[in-house]
């Protein structure tokens, strides 16, 4: 189990031992201390076993100590906060955390999946899914989906709404610093002195990077200290603490994410537990540092097998001895400060070095804490069973291996420095083989790189010179002095050669290279033998490098073994490439504030408040909040829409019409811009007139439709589709700006000026003849399609002969601030008449009777032809469309056009997106059309349909198929003509 | 990400444009009736790895439609001018071209 001996100190470390912070795990009361980490304080209470690992289920304890960390992934939270897959390294324990371990069944302590992770484990290898689950029969995969879908994954998300809040912000600065390790402090320094802004960005609580390792009472510390100080003492320097920058950008723009949850925030009172925010800078400095890799043995993913620098934070920073008898594996320096540090701890260490000699002082600094000190010694397997208890060593020149028992295995393959961020707009990292490292690929303007995440030494001078050089860049060069001296401090690098796997006879006993998803040498050895030997390959076939830790401690092995079997070097071997977030982002803070009613932003007519106080069931259409039926009518949409029709057919109703967008077209060459935009004639559009009309787009799709009215010789009014109304505006700007630039026409949007009513039905004239008393609507003073302005009590008034029902109608269009007034006016004068107000729903079907093409029908690639209106095209003029209009494709007798359908089932129901089919041919494939619209016609007593039809009206009086493969429907239909009701128009002319 | 700089309105975020395609074709005259040259101008286009111009209108600002420089293989923004400006010489050029 655990390092049975694991134990706080009792002094040192960067704790606050007077703050114990309780908190639960798995249901029981534990305490850590105010500046542990959750997997500190899981380690100082004996928790050693955190996990099961992906595919195996074997047991699993912590790697690392920080983002690196692939296994020790807990549930947080519970009910609507439950949060899974959080790395316990990286979480700042607080008062009332809860935790739980994750992927065991029935517990992590007792797991019985690692029974069959065990002697199923050969079955699991690379790319098992593809081999393992394809038969017996084609479509079997659809069976064995649901049950391992439910076994995969390491925890659990919740399903109920997060009652946290987040935020979203923008900000700017001059320099921003991603780190504050050494380099970054220098370059914060630099940067600060010389007067810029500074914002400096660092993902822990505690600022100092690699400084944190060290111990406390070192000239490390003094450093970090003095360098802490001043640079929060600079009002010029910006510092978020517990913020990773997630992503690079173009532009220079970095998504910084901030935790909040150590302050407990509540959302009640509007805290927020993250906070996204875009920063944009002028120059940015690299300063993220490297992260040290594994080594490759057997067994090397047991309980109590650690990276070094991590046993090395454990102790120096969190005060925790994580083992008695330890092992330190390495193939560089940087890990005998680790068994140093231990030993003066009170540890037996052991260190077995791969190369033939170390540093002197190193070498001389262990012998005198009485290292057990194996050279030329490389590490071959550990072994235990729920935890490491020993390992076998091989020295370089002898055949035989050594046997040791230790309780802590600590081991470094070297050092990657963490490129991902450098390379986030598509710098490729390259390979320096001096290293043994990716190192970023040559900077951009206005970008620059200090310390080990270039490859560098001396992080001082490299930090100073960066911030400096930053500086520079955004005009302020001077003042920035000299770089910060420390010369009792030595840089102990680590870089070397990738690890080579030392157990490549295999055995029994595995050697991970990807501990999250559970890929081994022998998944990699695999994939180069079935082909797979690309790095992208690799990666997709073995899963390798794509789990939350995003393969930090895995992708340079990788490389390195494909490499190796290849037989070519690593950069021919190439890399994959890193892409945003960095770690992984809550949805929560890439949303924000926009959820819910703030998704997105939401319009109101002017005559929203008198429908909602007066029964009005809303619907969106768009953004737009329209009336979708009244309660006049029925409770339901179904009851309702069928009595508002039968009102408008047959009396009078008003609709609301505000949302249709509405432009003003103005200047002496109006009617010239009109006459090239519409297909049909409207140059000699006389005043006082409408004219329904269409537009196409260059490549002879229709773009609108909609109806433009004549007010002056130089004034028009035209009116596009709800939906399409930002779209055609665009599009006129387009016309006038780029191509048409000496047409002296101006053109505005005044969609939210005007309130828009329709009052349509038989009775409407009587209606607005009452509205309006003074004012002729007679056939002959104002026909179909005609328009007129009044001013009526100071107000101007509009009134249009148009009819999108076929019913005689007319809309009534007054400045938004009048509009309530003058719906209650038209209903109120027109109650002796039965005025009431119809909705959406009717409005929409009542057209449909009509055969009015409209949304549904538009769908971006039909032309005029097929949608019946052919007849509109002008032969005398050119318009915008005419020639690509005559192609041959757009010409095709088999082309999908609009057709009506009359339901021949009985009781039986069409729906909007039904396939078509012809009569007895086999449902499959994509049908001959689709229907757009459907309604229940109250005039003819049947459900009726506008449907777009191979071959079109060819085919009327046909019966069909409506396929809904959906709900398993098949219903027939007779192709009939689109128009429903009075084809002639006569109810309109009236 | 983007910062666009529109003449009238000054240096703005991109979210407040839409992007809008190719800037170096010429749209042919209004009449033209030859389908071919039509053809070439909606459906063919170059798409070039380098710097390129093309168009944006500043749809939440003045609404004015621009001709904006871009590299597409950096992403990196350059000069912006009026459309209507280059629109205008180039009429101006044509029916120099013509007389």
């Amino acid at each position: 189990m655990p390092p049975h001996d694991a134990h706080r100190r009792p002094a040192g470390g960067r704790i606050d031992r007077t703050q114990p912070l309780a908190f639960q795990f798995e249901g029981r009361e534990l305490t850590g201390y105010a500046g542990d980490t959750l997997a500190a304080a899981l380690l100082s209470n004996g928790v050693g076993l955190i996990g099961r690992s992906f595919k195996y289920h074997r047991p699993r304890g912590f790697l690392a100590a920080g983002v690196e960390e692939p296994n020790g992934l807990l549930t947080l939270g519970t009910e609507g906060r439950r949060t899974p897959n959080v790395p316990a390294t990286t979480t700042e324990l607080y008062q009332g955390l809860i935790c739980a371990r994750q992927n065991g069944w029935p517990s992590v302590e007792f797991d019985l999946m690692s029974i069959t992770g065990g002697l199923l484990g050969p079955l699991f290898e690379a790319g098992f899914y593809y081999k393992t689950f394809m038969g017996p029969r084609r479509g079997s995969w659809m069976f064995y989906e649901p049950f391992i879908r439910r076994a995969a994954g390491l925890g659990a998300a919740t399903h109920l709404p997060d009652p946290d809040r987040y935020e979203t912000a923008n900000a700017f600065t001059d320099v921003l610093i991603i780190g504050s390790g050494p380099a970054g402090l220098a370059a914060a320094r630099a940067a600060g002195r010389s007067g810029c802004r500074v914002t400096l960005v660092e993902q822990d609580f505690l600022l100092g990077g690699c400084f944190l390792t060290a111990p406390t009472d070192t000239p490390e510390e003094v450093l970090r200290g003095s360098l802490e100080a001043e640079i929060t003492s600079m009002p010029n320097v910006q510092i978020f603490r517990r913020t990773t920058a997630i992503g690079i950008y173009d532009g220079l723009t970095a998504v910084l994410v901030e935790r909040q949850d150590h302050a407990r925030p509540d959302p009640t009172k509007g805290e927020a537990r993250e906070i996204l925010t875009t920063l944009r800078a002028r120059a940015i400095v690299h300063a993220e540092g490297a992260l040290e890799r594994p080594l490759l043995f057997g067994n090397n993913d047991l309980p109590g097998v650690m990276l070094a620098s991590a046993v090395r934070t454990y102790l120096n920073r969190y005060a925790l001895v994580l083992g008695r008898r330890v092992l330190i594996a390495t193939n560089n320096d940087s890990a005998w400060t680790t068994a140093i540090d231990l030993a003066a701890a009170g540890a037996r260490v052991t260190i077995a070095d791969e190369r033939p000699m170390a540093t002197g002082s190193l070498q001389t600094a262990a012998q005198k804490a009485g290292i057990d000190i194996r050279l030329a010694t490389y590490l071959v397997r550990a072994h235990g069973s729920r935890t490491v208890q020993g390992a076998e060593l091989q020295a370089a020149d002898s055949a035989k291996t050594q046997s040791i028992d230790c309780d802590l295995i600590g081991m470094s393959g070297g050092w990657s420095p963490t490129v991902h961020l450098t390379s986030h707009t598509g710098l490729r990292p390259v390979y320096d083989s001096a290293l043994g490292a990716l190192v970023p690929g040559p900077w951009p303007a206005g970008v620059i790189g200090a310390g080990s995440v270039t490859g560098r030494g001396d992080p001082l001078a490299d930090g100073h010179a960066a911030g400096t050089t930053a500086a520079g860049w955004v005009g302020f060069a001077a003042n920035t002095g000299e770089p910060q001296h420390a010369e009792s401090v030595t840089w102990v690098a680590g870089w070397a050669n990738p690890a080579k796997n030392r157990a490549p006879d295999g055995g029994r006993a595995k050697v991970f290279v990807d501990f999250q998803n559970d890929v081994t040498t022998r998944d990699l050895a695999l994939a180069h033998e079935e082909g797979y030997e690309s790095l992208e390959h690799l990666k997709r076939y073995t899963t390798l490098g794509m789990g939350t830790d995003q393969g930090k401690t895995s992708n340079i092995a990788a490389a390195q073994l494909m490499a190796a079997l290849r037989g070519i070097d690593l950069q021919t071997a190439g890399i994959t490439t890193y892409r945003p977030p960095y770690t992984p982002v809550s949805v929560g803070a890439l949303a924000g504030r926009h959820t819910g009613a703030h998704f997105r932003p939401t319009r109101r007519t002017p005559m929203h408040d008198w429908h909602l106080a007066n029964g009005a069931t809303m619907i969106e259409a768009g953004p737009w909040l329209r009336p979708w039926f009244y309660s006049w009518a029925g409770n339901d949409v179904g009851t309702a829409y069928v009595a508002e029709m039968e009102l408008v057919r047959t009396g009078v109703g008003i609709s609301d019409v505000s949302s249709l967008g509405k432009i003003e077209v103005q200047g002496p060459d109006a009617a010239e811009f009109l006459n090239r935009l519409y297909t049909n004639d409207f140059a000699k559009l006389p005043v006082g007139k409408a004219r329904y009309g269409v537009m196409l787009n260059d490549d002879a799709t229709v773009l609108d439709d909609g109806t433009t009215a004549r007010f002056s010789d130089s004034t028009y009014f035209l009116t596009t589709t709800t939906a399409q109304a930002g779209e055609v505006m665009s599009r006129l700007e387009f016309l006038l700006q780029t191509a048409w630039p000496n047409l002296r026409v101006h053109v505005l949007s005044v969609t939210d000026r005007w309130a828009g009513m329709s009052v349509a039905g038989p009775k409407s004239r009587e209606a607005l003849t009452l509205a309006f008393p003074g004012l002729d609507f007679s056939n002959q003073a104002l026909p179909h399609m005609g328009v007129c302005q009044h001013e009526v009590a100071g107000i101007t008034v509009r009134v249009a002969r148009l009819s999108f029902s076929g019913e005689l109608a007319y809309e009534v269009y007054v400045p938004a601030d009048r509009g309530t007034a003058m719906w209650e006016t038209l209903l109120e004068r027109g109650s002796s008449l039965g005025m009431r107000p119809y909705g959406l729903e009717a409005l929409a079907s009542l057209r449909i009777e009509k055969g009015h093409v409209a949304g549904l029908e538009l769908d971006h690639r039909n032309t005029l032809d097929d949608l019946g209106l052919g007849k509109l095209a002008s032969q005398k003029k050119a318009f915008v469309g005419r020639e690509l209009r005559q192609r041959q494709e757009l010409q095709a007798p088999d082309r999908w056009s609009l057709v009506g359908l009359e339901c021949l089932d009985a009781g039986a129901k069409l729906r909007g997106g039904s396939i078509l089919f012809a009569k007895d041919e086999p449902i499959k494939g994509h049908g001959r059309g689709y229907i757009t619209s459907v309604t229940w016609s109250t005039v003819l007593q049947k459900t009726i349909a506008l449907a777009l039809y191979n071959g079109g009206l060819r085919h009327e009086g046909q019966e069909i198929v409506c396929a809904y493969p959906l709900r398993n429907e098949q219903v027939r239909a007779r192709i009939v003509s689109p128009v429903f009701i009075d084809p002639s128009g006569e109810r309109m002319r009236a | 990400m983007l910062r666009i700089p529109c003449p009238h309105c000054g240096l703005r975020d991109y979210t407040e444009f839409h992007y809008a395609g190719d800037a170096t074709k010429l749209r042919p005259a209004h009449g033209t009736d030859d389908v071919r040259v039509w053809r070439d101008y909606v459906f063919l286009f170059d798409n070039p790895k380098g710097v390129h111009l093309e168009y944006w209108q500043h749809v939440e600002g003045c609404r004015q439609w621009l001709v904006l420089e871009r590299d597409t293989a950096t992403n990196t923004v350059g000069r912006s001018w009026l459309a209507r400006d280059c629109a205008a010489k180039t009429e101006a050029e044509q029916s120099h071209a013509a007389t």
